[in-house]
């Protein structure tokens, strides 16, 4: 994928249909504009929702409360399981309950800024606004989020953020979150209004008419094949991160579903914006197959730090404050050890990467409680992190009360996802994009706890409003199941497979797959640069040519076959990855998660290019939906406008 | 840490090849295992292996690896989610075996989770037990200040450890009986344990026991095994709480049921 790409500026496919105006309004006053489905014909409406974590699972009940006939899709056996489970440390709203100077304006200023003004600000404004009704929803539902002694809500603070307003349930926010919205749903299913379809994987989707109105997927217990149709499609799919093999992510995660529907005809915005965590326990052998985070609110408490000497071979315990470097501390006065994720990942990296590292692999740096035991003690740390404390241990076989916690930097969430309008409709008329799986919101790096907010929002608060102007205003006559549209993407779906399993080669799929994050790591990871990802270009080409000739995947496609299952995933990510790398290497500037090592200033900090990049690159397939070839994807900008936070260098050090 | 010794094992693991097929033990030598590799990545190591010789890679399910999503369930060695409390499958270490070790590796057993393939089985019937009145009936829009209602930090602790449930169903494995009533206390009791819950109290209870023992699950004689297998250490006292909750439902409940 090289110079071939056109470019077009301010391309007329990408209208954000974001209001102008009093960014204060702006919302009501979209809402006021949009058109309505009258109720007694809400139930004239049929709705695809693929994905059940927070976003999806939240929509689809909240869309069936309102009258449409939803129908709700995972891969997993329950939607319970959605990956929004594992979400550990907390979710934002601007409630300023701690009467500490909290307001809808600066959550919506800190993530502006958060985000590296890569993000549009009407969505982000819109998200701070709707973050105060979250809470009472979810609270509504019976979630247990952790309370003070008088009874009201506790909240504990979050890196990029000065304010305390991160609600929380002990260290499973986003286990309780999702069975609140999951609760939400299966209410929905006793009433008629939700059929759930689990165990069902999306291989494709459905147009008519240039019009999203369906959904191919493999029944993944028997391994046939059904097409879905309806009236709008939403995907709520979560992130990419597993194009990286090793990520916190859970294993299931893929891009399957977005990719398909990008093949499609949906953009695919600011693919390369990916963010790594800096607290995630490291890595132990090759047998590696996934990584865990340690949530970032631990930095509320603990101090990183790396020996001041690189030879020091005294153990942690051993090591004197003055032989310490508490290198965030150094260098970011103001936000000390809670600077946002993409600024702590990068410090700990060159401390590594300057030999301060620490451990076997001296691939890690410590995350030391000693002076918050001495302070609060013992019992109250174990109160707060109790789980994370348990799980560090159970992973690593060493006590962190007792020990500092070793951590490194890994790949967690992805900022680019499935371009979307303020309406969060992808550039497909009737296909939605909802949570992880859309770009909207974070820019080019998201802050602790706003991944939570922004599906919860999307999914209670945006679509059950955009939805209906589709529905209102487009012509959607009925299809049926043997129209040759339904019937050719479910072919095509069908030819993948069979193809998949024809090929019979040597190679697992686990080792492509391991491959490629390998790469993915190496070269697109928390540094890139130019001749690092044009070699990761020419490697990944490479990777999946040898896939399609020499991939082995077991057993048939009629029975439960999570290898299948795996090499469907793997084929995709080989494909996605490389326009992951491209957008990085167009992205001539760093900004948040993106570092480019030819754009920094002389602190090592990032340095982004305003003039040239201050827009959401958004990439449009044009090529054949069967094959892939780079050199298809056309770049569409949005440009980006910045009237309420005005674009200045981040720091966090004053 | 790292250690340069490897573990020597021989695994007996269930293979059923689909719902209705017969199934049987195989057997299969491990070598060189790390012992930090965790218990799935030791299976993820033999599923290369097995590809690489041709036969079919066992089927268990996994998602996120840490312990909270609740979809490992592995029978190791008799033992719902193996010898180490409080830790599911996927948390597990090689470093709690030993040399020369010999690991027996089923899927849970009960007839509400029927076998789909080797080790993975339909847990569904849970699913169903939460639509039958695990949630707070509150449609989007309609919530007060979530401050309005004050909810004591005794009550909300209590609400939260049972709210923990991860839904994995080794409490129906470990139990002789197959019986659901840990899981369906620990909802019950989440909800019961909060004034958001009040309204619905009574129905809910019912409606989920009535659908707890249509899905064939079987009674609690009070062994206790559950609370023994359960990963997010959710406590019996749930269950009696369950009781009390009932009876209160069908004796003294004036709300409709
Ligand atoms: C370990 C960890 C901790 C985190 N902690 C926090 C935190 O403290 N605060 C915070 O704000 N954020 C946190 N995040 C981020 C946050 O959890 C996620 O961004 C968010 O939950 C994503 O929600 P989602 O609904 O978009 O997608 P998911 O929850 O990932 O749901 C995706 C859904 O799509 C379905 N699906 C996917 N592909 C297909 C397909 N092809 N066919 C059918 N169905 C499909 C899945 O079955 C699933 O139901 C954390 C993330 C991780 C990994
Ligand atoms: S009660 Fe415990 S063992 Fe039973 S399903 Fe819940 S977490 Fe699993
Ligand atoms: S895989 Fe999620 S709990 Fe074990």
């Amino acid at each position: 994928m090289s110079s071939a790409t056109a470019i077009n500026s301010g391309s007329s496919r990408l209208q954000s249909n974001a209001p102008t105006g009093d960014i204060t309004t702006r919302w009501d006053r979209h809402k006021f504009d949009l058109k309505l489905v009258n109720p007694a014909n809400k139930r004239k409406f049929n709705i695809i929702v693929v994905g059940t974590g927070l976003a999806g699972a939240s929509a689809a009940a909240s869309l069936a409360e309102l009258g449409y006939n939803v129908k709700a899709f995972c891969f997993q056996d329950s939607p319970r399981r959605a990956h929004s489970i594992a979400a550990q440390g907390g979710i934002n709203a601007a409630k300023n309950y701690c009467n500490d100077g909290d307001s809808v304006w600066r959550l919506f200023y800190d993530t502006v800024k958060g985000g590296d003004f890569r993000a549009r600000e009407s969505n982000v404004y819109r998200l701070a606004s709707v973050s105060t009704n979250i809470i009472d929803q979810c609270v509504a539902q019976g979630v247990p989020f952790q309370r003070d002694y008088g009874g009201l809500l506790a909240n504990r603070s979050f890196g990029g953020a000065q304010v305390s307003r991160t609600f929380y349930a002990r260290g499973q926010t986003g286990q309780q979150l999702l069975l609140g919205a999951y609760s939400a749903l299966m209410r929905q299913v006793d009433l008629g209004k939700v059929k759930l379809f689990a165990r069902r994987e999306m291989l494709d989707l459905i147009k008519v008419d240039d019009v999203a109105r369906g959904i191919v997927v493999r029944n993944l217990v028997t391994g046939e094949f059904e097409s879905h149709t309806g009236d709008a499609v939403l995907l709520a799919t979560g992130g990419y991160g597993n194009v990286f093999y090793l990520s916190t992510n859970a294993k299931g995660c893929n891009v399957t579903a977005s990719w398909r529907c990008h093949k499609r005809g949906a953009f695919f915005a600011n693919p390369c914006f990916t963010q790594i965590h800096p607290t995630c326990i490291p890595v132990s052998g090759d047998h590696q197959s996934k990584l865990t985070l340690m949530s970032e609110s631990l930095r509320n408490d603990g101090r990183v730090w790396v020996p001041k000497n690189p030879n020091d071979s005294r153990s942690a315990n051993e090591i004197p404050d003055d032989d310490r470097d508490y290198f965030l501390e150094r260098r970011y006065a103001a936000f000390g050890n809670l600077v946002p994720r993409d600024v702590a990942s990068r410090a700990a990296k060159k401390a590594c990467d300057e030999g301060f590292g620490v451990g076997e692999t001296k691939l890690a740096v410590y995350l030391d409680f000693r002076d918050t035991i001495k302070r609060d003690g013992a019992a109250v740390v174990k109160g707060k992190y109790g789980n994370l404390f348990q799980m560090y241990a159970k992973i690593t076989g060493e006590d962190p009360y007792s020990t500092p916690m070793r951590i490194y930097p890994a790949v967690h969430y992805t900022m680019g996802g499935l371009w979307v309008d303020y309406n969060l409709q992808t550039t497909i008329p009737g296909l939605y994009c909802l949570g992880e799986a859309n770009f909207s919101d974070h820019g080019a790096n998201r802050l602790g706890a706003s991944a939570l907010m922004q599906g919860l929002a999307d999914g209670y608060f945006v679509i059950p409003y955009t939805i209906g102007h589709h529905l209102a205003t487009s012509k959607l006559p009925k299809i049926s199941d043997d129209h040759p549209d339904v019937r050719g993407a479910v072919e095509a779906a069908k030819a993948r497979v069979t193809k998949l399993l024809g090929i019979q080669g040597s190679r697992s799929v686990e080792s492509f797959h391991r491959a490629l994050g390998k790469i993915m790591w190496e070269k697109c990871g928390m540094a890139r640069n130019e001749a690092g990802l044009k070699y990761a270009e020419q490697e990944i080409a490479a990777l999946r040519h040898e896939f399609w000739n020499n991939v082995r995947v077991m057993g048939t496609g009629e029975a439960f076959n999570q290898n299948l299952e795996h090499a469907g995933r793997v084929a995709d990510f080989l494909e996605f990855g490389e326009l992951l790398v491209h957008d990085a290497l167009t992205r001539e500037e760093s900004c948040g998660g993106h570092f480019r090592e030819e754009h920094q200033t002389e602190e090592s900090e990032a340095k982004r290019n305003d003039a040239d990049f201050c827009h959401a690159a958004a990439w449009e397939y044009t090529g054949g939906h069967d094959s892939f070839t780079g050199e298809k994807e056309q770049l569409h900008k949005e440009p980006l406008e910045f009237e309420n936070v005005h674009l200045t260098t981040r720091s966090y050090r004053e | 840490m790292s250690s340069s010794r490897g573990l020597n094992l021989t695994l007996k693991i269930w293979r059923q090849p689909g719902p209705n097929a017969r199934g049987e033990f195989r057997t299969y030598e491990m070598k060189n295992i790390s012992p930090d590799m965790s218990f799935l990545e030791m299976l993820d190591v033999l599923n290369e292996q097995l590809i690489q010789t041709s036969e079919e890679p066992v089927a268990f399910d996994h998602d996120c690896r840490e312990g909270i999503c609740g979809m490992c369930s592995l029978m190791i060695n008799g033992q719902a989610h193996g010898p180490d409390r409080a830790t599911t499958t996927c948390q597990l270490h090689m470093r709690r075996f030993s040399d020369g070790d010999t690991i027996v590796i089923e899927p849970w057993r009960a007839n509400a989770f029927p076998v789909i393939r080797d080790l993975a089985t339909d847990r569904a019937a849970f699913d169903r037990i939460i639509t039958a009145g695990g949630y707070v009936s509150v449609n989007t829009g309609n919530a007060q200040d979530a401050n309005c209602l004050p909810v004591g930090r005794d009550r909300q602790e209590k609400s939260m450890a049972a709210a923990a449930c991860i839904g994995c169903g080794a409490c129906v494995a470990a139990c002789k009986n197959a019986s659901a009533m840990l899981f369906v206390s620990a909802k019950v009791s989440q909800l019961a344990l909060l004034p958001q819950g009040e309204p619905e109290r009574a129905r809910r209870v019912t409606r989920m026991v009535a659908q707890m023992d249509k899905e064939g699950f079987g009674g609690c004689t009070n062994t206790y095994e559950c609370e023994a297998a359960c990963p997010a250490e959710v406590s019996v006292s749930n269950i009696a709480r369950l009781n009390r909750e009932y009876l209160r439902a069908v004796v003294v409940s004036e709300e409709g049921v």
